[in-house]
């Protein structure tokens, strides 16, 4: 039994502690915001906050969350969290859509760290997660304006 | 299904109108050659206790003056749903903000579903426009009356019908009004649509109704389904997609993994699907785990050591045999013309492979109820794949269902369903749900990927150095000719047919006095995978070779590649257009190229190991032109040999934008996956299968290597063209030619290697 917390509720697990994080996530607790991409931590859609760091959850063990807090896309309420979403919504940024919880997860990641960041920081931070729509500059734009906004 | 958030009550008060969808979709010629009369008709049996204007039912009102308008195309992040519910609330006047969605079922009622092609607003805006326009008609008629003025006098406008000083609601009217009125074909064909000034949202900015789901997490796609009672299955892929046997299954070391439950070998009736197995699990780790630990013996197809290699071989062969093919244009005396010449500059282009690699991979989630299989799938062309799944699962038609939700990206892939087989012949097998699961290698194994191509260019020259002729062969694998035959064209030589989604951009709209082109099958692609149709399709490699080809003559006369190009647009003879859809003909391509060299400032002194490449595209159909012209910025390092996109201009002019806002998303993803074909993506083929299945090796654009785009649309009120996929086109050729400009060296495969 491993027992977690996600989005601020306790949660437990009789899996395999070496099954992934993610699929505990989304067939076991059903919170389905989280995505299976490439299952190798190279795309990002799976990506999820553990003790609010980003994390690939799909080559995560559910072990490593023992004792600690996930969050994801459904139970992000972080101000910068919640800046992003605005923000995704006012630069029209999502086309399929599949990559976009992992990318405002990893950019809410880089604004915890870094309130303002530059071009060349946001594509540091976020090289890492694949757009297969490639709507990159709508992401690049949309993490600055939740960045201007959470300074506002 | 996932897409409609929220739900609309039908009243018995409400109204459906919809349009003779066929019979104006048909006017079109030959683009939907599948969308027969007889299949809407059936609707109006169907739905004779309903209140129906006619055929197929596109939208409604309740008497709470919501209108609900049901959307048959997938959506995939082209925002399809918003572009197409602004056709008919603008016809419609409806007011917006009660404007909801519903993506549909597979219901025949819906007429020939396709979502591909850059088609959806082109095919259905008249249509659409004429829905709306019926269904205002009878507003205002039955508005009038109970406004008690005559109807000549009303408008409607924002969910009112107005009369001077009076007005009454669209709910209302629904509620109290005489809506009984119908329409045959013949009268929704004339019905009138309002001309292009008085359109109050077609053209306007508006926020895509599917982009606040998508960022929250609550969109839903299809491998987010769930039904009680479900399995997961995990597929074990043969080792060629033609020809493996399974020889022997041996799951010993699988069955001591908690949850596995066994491993089924697939058994087509169809032959589709050939040479597979599924693992089966209670949970989808246990299925991966499993599938690990399953050992299959097959004995592989014939293809098992065809390699990348091969297929150019095969493709440069086929080219260099003057037998090989059929024409698919013909004008002039091309060969007159090489008699005669005095000189000539031949060439040869090749492309390789490309995944889809669709970051959704590919999933089914299959029920069988009483008999009817239900399948949830996002699927973009569900009148494709029904025929074969009832041949696989010897049903009629009538008794699958597919169940449609968001697509975590299509780009072609999701044209054919055909993971849908093996998972609904495992939920009948195993006689409860079955959710297959692709992982992602599987996924890039079982993907119809971009067919590599050869493209080879034969000009001739006068003794004045004047270009007389142009003779281009084009081999390649046809994704048409396995997967949607009844789609071949007819060769002008009489000598076959040929896939014209694979040859279109040949027949471009320069002006040529001689000019043959002959489409070539490569067979050995065919044998080997299953070519597929990929974003922008055929003119996404065939355009490479034209434009970087016309790049190469453009240098041999010494001309500016701009100057060389508008002298052979001149509009005359069939490359004049026509109502409605390429009116203007080349001229327009010609005003593009003016609009982009003047913004990009075209011939500006650039620093050493850097230069602008120029090329043009004309969309992905001669019968549906989109005009544009783009110029690539590009940085050549010599040293390392690294090529930099710098900047990417396109003036597109593609008649009526709808929503301009989503199409200049398309625009912008479609420009960026050209950079990406060019420089960053693609795939071997190995022993008979893609050889790059993960981002470990096959490695797409990513953020920091986004170039400055700008890209703009002409103003228009020309009947709209398509969009998703023509910004692709132009990008590879003039990055190419860009390379050459900066260092002098011609590039002539994709990728680009320097």
């Amino acid at each position: 039994m491993i027992e977690f917390e996600v989005n601020g509720k306790s949660v437990s697990t009789d899996s395999d502690p070496e099954t992934p994080l993610l699929w505990v996530i989304r067939d076991e607790l059903k919170l389905k915001g989280t995505k299976f991409g490439c299952g190798i931590a190279m795309c990002g859609a799976c990506t999820v906050h553990l003790d609010g760091t980003a994390i690939r959850s799909c080559t995560a063990p559910v072990s490593i969350a023992a004792g600690r807090s996930v969050t994801t896309i459904e139970g992000l309420d972080s101000d910068a969290g919640k800046a992003l979403q605005d923000a995704w919504v006012e630069e029209q940024v999502p086309q399929c859509g599949y990559c976009q919880s992992g990318q405002i997860m990893q950019a809410a990641d880089l604004l915890t760290s870094n309130p303002s960041p530059n071009d060349a920081d946001i594509n540091a931070a976020m090289n890492g997660n694949l757009c297969r729509c490639m709507a990159y500059g709508r992401i690049r734009k949309a993490i600055k304006t939740a960045a201007n906004a959470e300074e506002v | 299904m996932g897409i409609q958030q929220r739900k609309v009550v039908v009243s018995r008060r409400t109204f459906l109108a919809s349009s003779a969808s066929a019979g104006l979709v048909m006017g079109f010629g030959t683009l939907l050659p599948g969308c027969s009369r007889e299949e809407a008709a059936s609707d109006i049996a169907a739905d004779g206790a309903s209140r129906i204007f006619s055929p197929a039912v596109w939208f409604e009102i309740d008497a709470g003056g919501n209108v609900l308008i049901n959307i048959a195309k997938a959506e995939m992040g082209q925002h399809v749903g918003t572009a197409l519910a602004r056709i008919i609330a603008d016809e419609l006047g409806a007011d917006w903000s009660s404007v909801r969605i519903k993506h549909v079922d597979s219901d025949p009622k819906w007429g020939y579903m396709v979502t591909g092609g850059s088609w959806s607003v082109f095919t259905s805006f008249a249509m659409l426009s004429q829905a709306g326009a019926a269904g205002r008609t009878v507003l205002i008629d039955a508005g009038a009356k109970l406004l008690g003025v005559d109807a000549a006098d009303c408008t409607a406008e924002a969910g009112q019908v107005k009369a001077g000083d009076q007005q009454v609601s669209f709910a209302d009217i629904v509620a109290k009004g005489d809506i009984s009125r119908t329409f045959n074909d013949e009268e929704m064909a004339a019905m009138p649509i309002k001309p292009a000034a008085a359109r109050r949202l077609i053209g306007k900015d508006v926020d895509a109704l599917d982009i606040p789901e998508k960022s929250q997490g609550a969109a839903v796609y299809g491998l987010d389904t769930e039904l009680p009672g479900m399995v997961y299955a995990h597929p074990l892929i043969p080792p060629t997609r033609y020809g493996s046997k399974i020889d022997a299954v041996d799951d010993s070391d699988a069955k001591g993994i908690p949850g596995y439950l066994q491993t089924l070998t697939i058994n087509d009736p169809s032959d589709l699907i050939q040479g597979w197995a599924v693992v089966v699990a209670s949970s989808f780790p246990a299925a991966m785990k499993s599938a690990a630990a399953v050992n299959v013996e097959w004995s592989a197809g014939p293809a098992s050591e065809v390699s990348t290699a091969d297929l150019f071989a095969e493709g440069a062969s086929l080219v260099a045999d003057s037998a090989s093919g059929v024409l698919a244009v013909d004008v002039g005396d091309v060969a007159a013309a090489r008699e005669s010449a005095a000189s000539m500059h031949t060439a040869t282009y090749r492309t390789g492979s490309v995944l889809h690699f669709t970051l959704e991979p590919q999933n089914a989630l299959v029920e069988w109820i009483d008999g009817v299989c239900h399948i949830h799938a996002g699927n973009q062309w569900q009148s494709l794949i029904l025929p074969y799944l009832a041949a696989a699962l010897e049903v009629p038609e009538t008794n699958i269902v597919l169940h449609q939700y968001y697509l975590g990206g299509g780009f072609g892939r999701r044209l054919f369903g055909d993971q849908m087989i093996p998972a609904a012949l495992a939920a009948r097998e195993l006689g409860r749900p079955v959710k297959l699961i692709f992982q992602r290698a599987d996924d890039s194994r079982f993907d119809c990927s971009r067919s590599p191509s050869v493209c080879k260019f034969d000009a001739s020259f006068d003794a004045d150095g004047a270009l007389t002729g142009i003779e281009h062969a084009a081999a390649a694998g046809w994704p048409t000719l396995t997967m949607a035959p009844g789609f071949m064209a007819d060769a002008v030589d009489g000598n076959g047919k040929f896939d014209p989604f694979s040859i279109n951009g040949a027949e471009h709209w320069y002006t040529l006095p001689n000019h043959r082109v002959r489409a070539i099958n490569n067979d050995l692609v065919q044998r080997t995978i299953l070519p597929g149709w990929l974003r922008s399709v055929g003119p996404g490699w065939i355009a490479w070779g034209v434009e970087s080809f016309m790049d190469e003559l453009a240098a041999i006369a010494g001309e500016s590649p701009i100057d060389y190009r508008l002298a052979m647009l001149d509009a005359a003879g069939k490359n004049a257009g026509s109502t409605p859809n390429s009116v203007g003909g080349a001229s327009r391509l010609a005003a593009v190229i003016k609009d982009v060299s003047d913004r990009a400032n075209w011939g500006r002194l650039l620093p050493e190991g850097e230069a602008y490449g120029f090329a043009v595209a004309t969309g992905q159909e001669r019968n549906m032109p989109t005009w544009i012209a783009c110029i690539a910025h590009v940085k050549v390092d010599a040293a390392s040999k690294a090529i930099t996109v710098k900047k990417i201009w396109q003036s597109i002019d593609c008649g009526t934008v709808v929503d301009p806002n989503g199409a200049l998303a398309q625009s912008e993803g479609a420009a960026l996956w050209g950079v990406s074909m060019a420089l960053h993506e693609g795939t071997t083929i190995e022993q008979g299968q893609v050889s790059d299945t993960n981002l470990n090796t096959y490695t797409p654009l990513r953020m920091a290597d986004v170039p400055e785009l700008d890209i703009q649309f002409m103003d228009s009120t020309e009947f709209p063209t398509g969009l998703g996929e023509p910004s692709v086109i132009a990008v590879a050729p003039a990055i190419g030619n860009a390379v050459f400009a900066a260092s002098g060296i011609r590039l002539r495969d994709l990728p680009m290697r320097l």
